[in-house]
């Protein structure tokens, strides 16, 4: 094919993965459309939307007291989940790749289950379990816990759609590992806790804040399994993405885009903190031969 | 010393009943192809893998009763396991940084020794390069100086110049075995090359599929293999088929001479290449040795060096013979020509083969379909 186009003409050789200039034009342009219509345009037009009446209108759509309670709750949700779900994933992984037991392999599928489930499948599980009419419900009723159409709900849901990323992400890792530094740690003399803080964190500390950061994510802007549990009490069970919803619904568009581009913000700079670790992790850990 | 040991990885026994002592001071190799199991017994030795049977003792106390402070062993890994997100200074300086804060020394004389190290191991260059800026021997040797830092009494190298070129390979032998003089270690290493383990250690024990086929010192493995298998890894090797007759061995009516007694029947012959004569097909004696009945076609002749290695048909099979370059002249001989030969030093062992297939099939019967995860890796598959 690169024959055909008649680069080679004059210049010798023409390697043999490369293409012609015709051919190279139009695969930029169709990726440079694509890009522009299914990304950039997107993501302009919820400034544009949330700009359209001036600052003023901006600055009031995410400064109502609806609004600070979303960004409320959705901070709290992420300050509660990403932790405990850390230490979950460092755990899972930690389990799972440097120990053989029975039932691994089950775990190892149990962990995708959030992955491979619609969140709103997610969201009903825990209002079935939780609900008034659910297994646990009246017990909870009795004892006057709310968790369903509550924070705890929330938290709870959103734990279980981000359950997977850290250790989804330390798994392979660590797999890749191998178990060789730590027996060499351990027949050192360090024991279990030193050999975990300084052999095997430091060995996964990228990949692991890159976990987080997709969990963090994940759960700012998770909405079906929220959307299922919350109830949509305005300014107490509504997180940034259903407030957006329920503004949308309103036709205060404004105020909703406006709330949309906050999401849109913290999307972006949790992209470009991960963009910053990879570059890190490349330069930091050179590949052994 | 190593009691009765028996180690399955699933159904698949690794090792099967081992016994074996090592002395105090003693340098030890294991040496045996891949999946023999010797780094396994390694491992157990190092108290990474627990037996299923039988007992470690460390001076008459069970290993597995004695605490890592106690049983004082280091252990170099097969890829040396280094630490890659510290420097080399900080890799060497581990061990002792680990230590409960009782038995910690200061920081300054941390320092200290780890420089001792580094500089005995010729590293001061390197301590503050990472394992990826070093090469295969300068890792080696951070490993070892690792290694080296907690004091150990015994010394466990796993394949230690597996994964090096040959010529580094050859020096960090000398190096490895004059820590081993100087520090009054008892070393025990693990390795597939008959050469390194022959040229190294004081006894070699030679393993194969799981037990110790041989265990003595380098001349007294190599001159008097006890079985088949041991004269085979060895060196290179011819065999010839014969039959044992009231004690006497015969290869078609020529009788050979027997060493030591064996059974009547079916057994095997086993020569090496240079202890194969080769002489004129006109009749004239050449050497000493038994003759055999017959001429031998010459298949290929290469000479490089001071050696020169021929091949033969004889009695439609292939015999390796190798002999030096004068007397290659001496006799002319070149590829088609006809020439005798004569065999000395031969070994005779009853025909094992039979024997051999029936363990197999045994083995067979437990083993599992897939070989898990075995440790034994090939060190030149890299």
């Amino acid at each position: 094919m690169a024959r055909a186009s008649g680069a080679s003409a004059g210049q010798g050789l023409v390697p043999a993965l490369s293409e012609g200039p015709r051919v190279r034009a139009a695969l930029i342009v169709v990726a440079a459309v694509f890009f522009l219509f299914f990304l950039l345009l997107p993501l302009l037009v919820v400034f544009v939307e949330a700009l359209r009446q001036g600052l003023a209108a901006y600055w009031a759509g995410i400064s109502e007291p609806e609004a600070r309670a979303a960004i409320r709750l959705t901070l709290l949700t992420a300050i509660v989940v990403v932790p405990i779900n850390t230490l979950f994933g460092i755990a899972a992984a930690w389990a799972v790749t440097k120990f053989n037991f029975v039932g691994k392999n089950l775990l190892i599928t149990l962990i995708d289950v959030p992955f491979s489930v619609s969140p709103v499948i997610g969201g009903m599980v825990f209002v079935l379990l939780f609900g008034l009419p659910g297994l646990l419900g009246p017990w909870l009723a009795a004892h006057d816990v709310k968790i369903i159409f509550a924070v705890p709900g929330v938290i709870i849901a959103t734990l279980f759609v981000t359950l997977p990323f850290v250790a989804r992400e330390l798994i392979p890792l660590m797999q890749k590992q191998g178990t060789d530094q730590e027996e060499a740690a351990l027949m050192l003399g360090a024991n279990g806790w030193q050999t975990f803080l300084r052999i095997t964190l430091p060995n996964i500390k990228w990949g692991l804040l890159y976990g987080i950061l997709l969990c963090n994510g994940r759960a700012i802007g998770e909405f079906g399994a929220v959307a299922v549990v919350s109830g949509h009490i305005m300014g107490l069970t509504n997180t940034m993405p259903l407030h957006v919803e329920v503004l949308y619904n309103d036709f205060n568009f404004v105020a909703s885009f406006a709330v949309a581009s906050l999401l849109v913000m913290m999307a972006f700079a949790t992209l470009v903190l991960k963009t910053v670790l990879e570059a890190r992790a490349a330069w930091k850990l050179p590949t052994l031969p | 010393m190593v009691k009765s040991l028996t180690k399955r990885f699933e159904d698949l026994i690794v090792l099967d009943r081992v016994n074996l002592q090592i002395h105090d001071k003693e340098f030890i190799g294991l040496l045996g192809p891949s999946g023999s199991g010797k780094t396994t017994l390694l491992r157990i030795l190092a108290g990474l893998e627990v037996a299923d049977d039988g007992v470690v003792e460390i001076a008459g106390r069970d290993s597995g009763t004695l605490s890592l402070e106690e049983r004082r062993i280091g252990f170099v890994f097969q890829h040396y396991a280094l630490f890659n997100h510290m420097t080399v200074f900080q890799n060497v300086a581990f061990g002792l940084q680990v230590k409960p804060r009782h038995a910690r020394k200061s920081a300054a004389a941390i320092t200290q020794r780890v420089r001792e190290l580094l500089s005995l191991m010729q590293l001061k260059a390197f301590e503050d390069r990472f394992p990826a800026q070093l090469s295969g021997g300068q890792r080696q040797r951070v490993a070892l100086a690792r290694t080296l830092a907690i004091e150990p009494n015994v010394l466990l190298l796993d394949e230690p110049f597996g994964a090096l070129d040959a010529k580094v390979r050859v020096e960090l032998r000398r190096s490895l075995r004059e820590i081993h003089d100087s520090t009054g270690l008892t070393t025990v290493f693990v390795t597939h090359d008959q050469a390194e383990a022959l040229d190294l250690a004081d006894r070699v024990a030679i393993m194969n599929r799981g037990i110790i086929e041989q265990v003595g010192t380098p001349l007294e493995v190599y001159d008097a293999p006890q079985s088949p298998f041991v004269f085979d890894f060895l060196g290179h090797t011819n065999a010839f088929d014969c039959i044992v007759r009231s004690g006497k061995a015969y290869v078609g009516e020529k009788e050979l001479p027997l060493d030591k007694t064996i059974r009547d029947g079916p057994a095997v012959a086993f020569v090496r290449p240079h202890d194969v004569l080769l002489a004129p097909a006109d009749g004239r004696q050449g050497e000493t040795g038994t003759r055999l009945p017959g001429t031998a076609l010459v298949r290929f002749i290469s000479a490089l060096g001071q050696r020169a290695v021929t091949e033969l048909f004889y009695e439609r099979r292939l015999i390796e013979a190798e002999i030096t370059r004068e007397s290659l002249q001496g006799l002319d001989l070149r590829v088609g020509s006809k020439c005798t030969i004569s065999l000395r030093h031969l070994r005779v062992y009853p025909r094992r083969e039979a024997e051999q297939q029936t363990r197999v099939a045994e083995r067979a019967a437990v083993r599992p379909r897939k070989r898990r995860r075995f440790r034994d890796r090939l060190p030149t598959l890299r």
